[in-house]
């Protein structure tokens, strides 16, 4: 080990919480790393948008209340699409229920994938086999082309959506909380847990669980963005509800609406940024916790900044 | 002896009897099959065993210290591991206070595990950094049900604490382990043990990652932990030197078997077997001024797989006869040593 | 003229919160060809820090002042630019686990070679060959050259860093625990190893270990580090005999002996936070000799004996003074953490020592 052990004075102010305690953890990440603080902003304005956008929307989302394709006016700041409606109403109301999938479908992926990791890291040999088997194959099945087919046959709808989405996702998750939990399993103080007569319930939820959160946490966060995006997917392609208004069916109902070609660009950019602002706010969030998780894939070893020479002061003694 | 105690410290026991020993190991054995590549499946190769341990036997009493000492691959860590039950032994058996825990089922095990416990190497690992010092004191009790209330709970911490030269233990009740020193940490490890009562305590090199001016802190802890509780300790180190002053037994390990065993004075200073000889040799000296001639074995000790033929020392030993590719000795108490000191070697 | 001369070296690491950390202060010291020198403390002391700094080999957020002078030249005077010339053609390092630090998919003999190309001492066929060359010189076969390094046990992959840091032929060798992680039999193996090249191939080796007797066997001089110092330096035999600083006796004095008799000490205490500034003596809220001086001024290495110097205001005492003070104050009793004095009285109740500084070398927390 190359730690100093710290002297007698170095005692913690009354109060102060300790770096490792789980509140803190994500404290410092924020501290430590601007591009978390700017993607939890993203994602927290994003929230915060769909949960008043009832209130703040300037006129309704489901009324016409302009002429068809109008572009961006000071009474309409973003136009209007092929239905007439105020894009910027419509934009906050697709973002409610984008924001309801991306959620609902992580969340089934999460608690699937978890578990699943959790399980099989924990348990091994044949637990491990037959989950890891089940997650391969699921693994291998191209999305677009396994969405298509379940909409085909059981139709388009919002549910179908979250349920697929949260099927294809939950795999990714399951294999790096596995990693993470395999070689937590085998931590010394895992093994006195074991040898003093814990339980594997106890060993799970007291020490293993407080060390995977943070990693799924920051899973979570990731697969956010991958629904999101998978549902303008599965929406663009129209294998999503059509009367349902997301930011996929936004895109969905300009292209096939021909707004491409009467020039409305209004119809069609602001919706892509706001996808690609939410999933890149998912992204800088989800990865900064990451980083912040495995310190290893730092780079500053590798550095091209070197090590300083300060001039020599004060006498210089005799060598021995 | 009234039976009320103070807290931490062990209560007479109704198992315990004075003249049953503590701990008794006979021909304990464990191997490991060897995974078999696809290639040596398919022609039929044979399925290769390690011999971690290989036959190895022992008593400890109440108030002593054993030390299982040898190189690494002797088989000191799967001992102490098989003798824990973290390990299936693959014969032999293994008595505490006299009772056959060898074919325990792993329910029947859960209570006899109070009474022993095991200190690990690392004290930076060995505890869980989420958890302050009072809950990793705390739950050892937690998983067996002891202590009816926290504050009864929390008494036993403090007592355990005390026990392990944490004092005043108050303030150190809060601390998360990552501001502990080593030595600390591995007080804390030890009160854990502790505050089970527990009969045998297993240190598996308790200081060899601590700095060596706080080693002899921790091993006279041990030692008076001995002493005053009537404890059993085994301790597995690969330091002849601590083995030596701290240690009432030695017993030298080669390739899973004790090749030499007895009261540490005697083994260190009237070794008999050549591996115990050799590896005296080597150990260097504090005394500059003492340069003696070491007798360095030539290459490293052999795999676990692969024992050899007769006894098992006779490729690197320098004083090997013909015999000894034949007879495997058998450990035996040698004349004109110390009573109890024996050496598994035909020429001793 | 010392082959290898380090006057007043200074190590700071700058870590990501807080104040700089004083990792070497002021480390000085000289060798010459074919002499083996210990550098002993525990952890924490610096004494790694200092022979990273003399190959050069800091983190980004180190800075260093000081003098390390390879034949009279200084190599640090033009920063990294003029280190890296002489890393490996005069000074090399087998690192502390250098046997699980080789790389995986290539094999030793390409290994060893590579340093030969890289600094052009030889290439191709002449680099092969004189890698086997290498590893028959360290007691390995010189077939070995076509294993890699999982094949080869852990002692026989010392063997094989040793000759990786031998391969531009360095007239410096630096050993940072070369033996910590190995067996005693195959540590004496690595030891009369080291040893033996020293002598013949007139080796100057720098032995950096908190193994005590290692270098009381294989050493011919040594100095003893405690918080980035120095403290005491000088013929191992002097060391041991005649110490004159406190923690050497300590020290000596908390290090089993196989057969003595004598009671095993502990130091209670943890040595002193580096990113503060240190008043008086560092050592002295552990020692058992402290007197007045100790608290106020910083002791400066002065000469005991010819080729022995000890940092202690002990030495300037009249030798009855002396005598008297040493041992005379309780372990522990200068304040210092609790953590199994067996005396009681020992704790003066200051509050347990906690915290831990962050990792140095890669500023991460531990």
């Amino acid at each position: 080990m190359t730690t100093l052990p710290a002297g007698e004075d170095l005692a913690l102010a009354e109060g102060e919480v300790p770096r490792l305690q789980r509140g803190g953890f994500f404290l410092r990440v924020l501290r430590e790393r601007k591009s978390a603080v700017v993607g939890l902003g993203i994602i927290i304005f994003f929230i915060v948008l769909s949960l008043v956008a009832p209130y703040i929307s300037p006129y309704s989302a489901t009324q016409q209340t302009c002429r068809v394709y109008a572009p961006p006016s000071p009474r309409h700041w973003l136009g209007c699409d092929d239905g007439g409606i105020d894009m910027v109403s419509l934009l906050m109301q697709g973002g409610r229920i984008s924001l309801v999938v991306g959620f609902a479908a992580t969340f089934v992926a999460m608690v699937i994938g978890g578990g699943v990791g959790l399980l099989s890291g924990y348990f091994g040999r044949w637990v491990d086999v037959s989950l890891m088997r089940v997650t391969d194959y699921l693994l291998v099945i191209p999305d677009l082309v396994f969405m298509t087919v379940i909409a085909a046959v059981w139709g388009a709808s919002l549910l179908h959506v979250i349920l697929v989405i949260g099927i294809l996702e939950w795999t990714s998750t399951a294999r790096i909380i596995r990693a993470q939990v395999m070689s937590l399993r085998e931590r010394v103080y895992v093994k006195r847990a074991r040898a003093l007569g814990a339980g594997n319930a106890r060993i799970i939820w007291r020490h293993i669980m407080p060390q995977v959160g943070p990693l799924i946490i920051a899973n979570t966060v990731l697969t956010i963005a991958v629904a999101i995006y998978l549902e303008t997917a599965l929406a663009f392609l129209g294998l999503e509800d059509p009367t349902v208004t997301t930011w996929g069916t936004i895109l969905e109902h300009a292209f096939e609406r021909t707004a491409i070609s009467y020039g409305a660009w209004w119809a069609i950019v602001p919706d892509g940024f706001m996808i690609a602002g939410l999933i890149v706010g998912c992204f800088l969030f989800g990865q900064a916790i990451e980083d912040a998780l495995n310190p290893r894939l730092k780079v500053a070893n590798l550095s091209v900044r070197r090590w300083r020479l300060r001039p020599l002061v004060g006498r210089g003694p005799d060598a021995i | 002896m009234t039976a009320r105690t103070a807290p931490g410290r062990p209560a007479p026991d109704e198992e315990q009897r004075s003249d049953v020993p503590l701990l008794e190991v006979e021909n304990l054995k464990t191997h490991y099959p060897v995974r078999l590549g696809l290639t040596e499946r398919a022609t039929g190769g044979r399925r290769k065993w390690v011999h971690a341990v290989d036959g190895v036997s022992f008593t400890l009493a109440r108030g002593e210290m054993l030390a299982l000492v040898g190189e690494s691959g002797c088989g000191k860590t799967s001992t102490a591991q098989t003798i824990l039950r973290m390990i299936e032994p693959t014969s032999g058996t293994i008595r505490l206070n006299g009772r056959d825990i060898t074919g325990l089922s792993e329910q029947r095990m859960r209570p006899l595990r109070r009474k022993l416990q095991m200190i690990y190497q690392d004290p930076y690992e060995s505890l869980d950094p989420r958890f302050r010092v009072q809950a990793a004191v705390e739950e050892p009790m937690l998983v067996h049900g002891i202590g009816k209330s926290r504050a009864a709970r929390r008494d036993l911490v403090i007592a355990a604490l005390e026990r392990a030269g944490l004092s005043p233990a108050e303030q150190y009740l809060g601390r998360f382990p990552h501001e502990l020193s080593g030595g600390q940490r591995q007080r804390v490890t030890i009160a854990a043990a502790l505050v089970l009562s527990p009969d045998l305590l297993l240190a598996d090199e308790p200081v060899s990652m601590l700095d060596v001016s706080v080693r002899a802190g921790v091993l006279s802890l041990l030692d008076g932990l001995r002493r005053d509780g009537d404890l059993g300790i085994l301790m597995i180190t690969h330091d002849l030197s601590t083995a030596a002053h701290f240690a009432d037994r030695i017993a030298v390990m080669y390739l899973g078997r004790i090749v030499e065993e007895g009261p540490a004075r005697s083994v260190v200073r009237n070794p008999q077997h050549p591996y115990t000889k050799a590896l005296l040799s080597v150990v260097p000296k504090r005394d500059p001024r003492e340069r003696s001639a070491p007798q360095i074995l030539q290459g490293e000790t052999p795999n676990p797989v692969d024992v050899p033929e007769g006894c098992r020392f006779q490729p690197r030993c320098p004083v090997a006869v013909d015999t000894c590719l034949r007879e495997d000795p058998a450990l035996r108490a040698i004349a004109g040593t110390a009573p109890g000191h024996q050496a598994a070697c035909i020429l001793a | 003229m010392s082959l290898l001369e380090v006057r007043d070296l200074h190590v700071w690491f700058d870590p990501p919160q807080g104040q700089p950390v004083h990792a070497a202060a002021g480390v000085s010291f000289a060798l010459a060809a074919g002499e083996r020198f210990g550098l002993v403390g525990e952890s924490g002391c610096g004494k790694t820090t200092t022979i990273l700094a003399l190959m050069g080999l800091l983190p980004p957020n180190a800075s260093l002042a000081g003098e390390v002078l390879v034949d009279g030249r200084n190599i640090l005077a033009g920063g990294e630019d003029s280190v890296r010339g002489h890393r490996w053609k005069d000074v090399a390092m087998v690192f502390q686990g250098a046997m699980n630090a080789m790389n995986p998919v290539k094999k030793i003999g390409w290994q060893i070679a590579e340093p030969m190309a890289f600094h052009g001492v030889a290439q191709g066929a002449a680099a092969r060959q004189r890698a086997g060359e290498l590893l028959e010189l360290v007691g390995i076969p010189a077939s070995a050259a076509e294993r890699y390094p999982h094949e080869l046990s852990g002692g026989m992959r010392q063997r094989a860093s040793i000759a990786m840091a031998l391969a531009c032929q360095p007239k410096i060798l630096l050993a940072d625990e070369p033996t910590t992680a190995l067996d005693v039999m195959v540590q004496a193996q690595i030891l009369e190893l080291l040893t033996g090249l020293s002598d013949d191939l007139g080796l100057a080796l720098v032995l950096v270990t908190h193994d005590l007797p290692v270098v009381a066997q294989v050493c011919d001089r040594a100095a003893v580090m405690y918080a980035g110092e120095i403290v005491e330096a000088g013929p191992v035999e002097a060391l041991y005999h005649a110490p004159s600083h406190p923690y050497t006796r300590l020290l000596f004095a908390a290090t089993p002996d196989l057969y003595g008799e004598e009671e095993v000490v502990s130091i209670p205490g943890a040595p002193p936070r580096l990113d503060r500034e240190i008043t008086g003596c560092p050592f002295r809220p552990r020692c058992d000799s402290y007197f007045d001086p100790c608290g106020r001024d910083h002791p400066v290495l002065t000469l005991v004996a010819p080729g022995h110097r000890a940092a202690c205001h002990l030495t300037g005492l009249p030798a009855g003074e002396r005598a008297a003070r040493e041992g005379a104050r309780p372990l522990g009793g200068g304040g210092a953490d609790l953590g199994g004095s067996p005396d009681p009285g020992a704790n003066s109740g200051r509050s347990p020592d906690p915290g831990q500084s962050p990792d140095l070398v890669t500023g991460d927390a531990p």
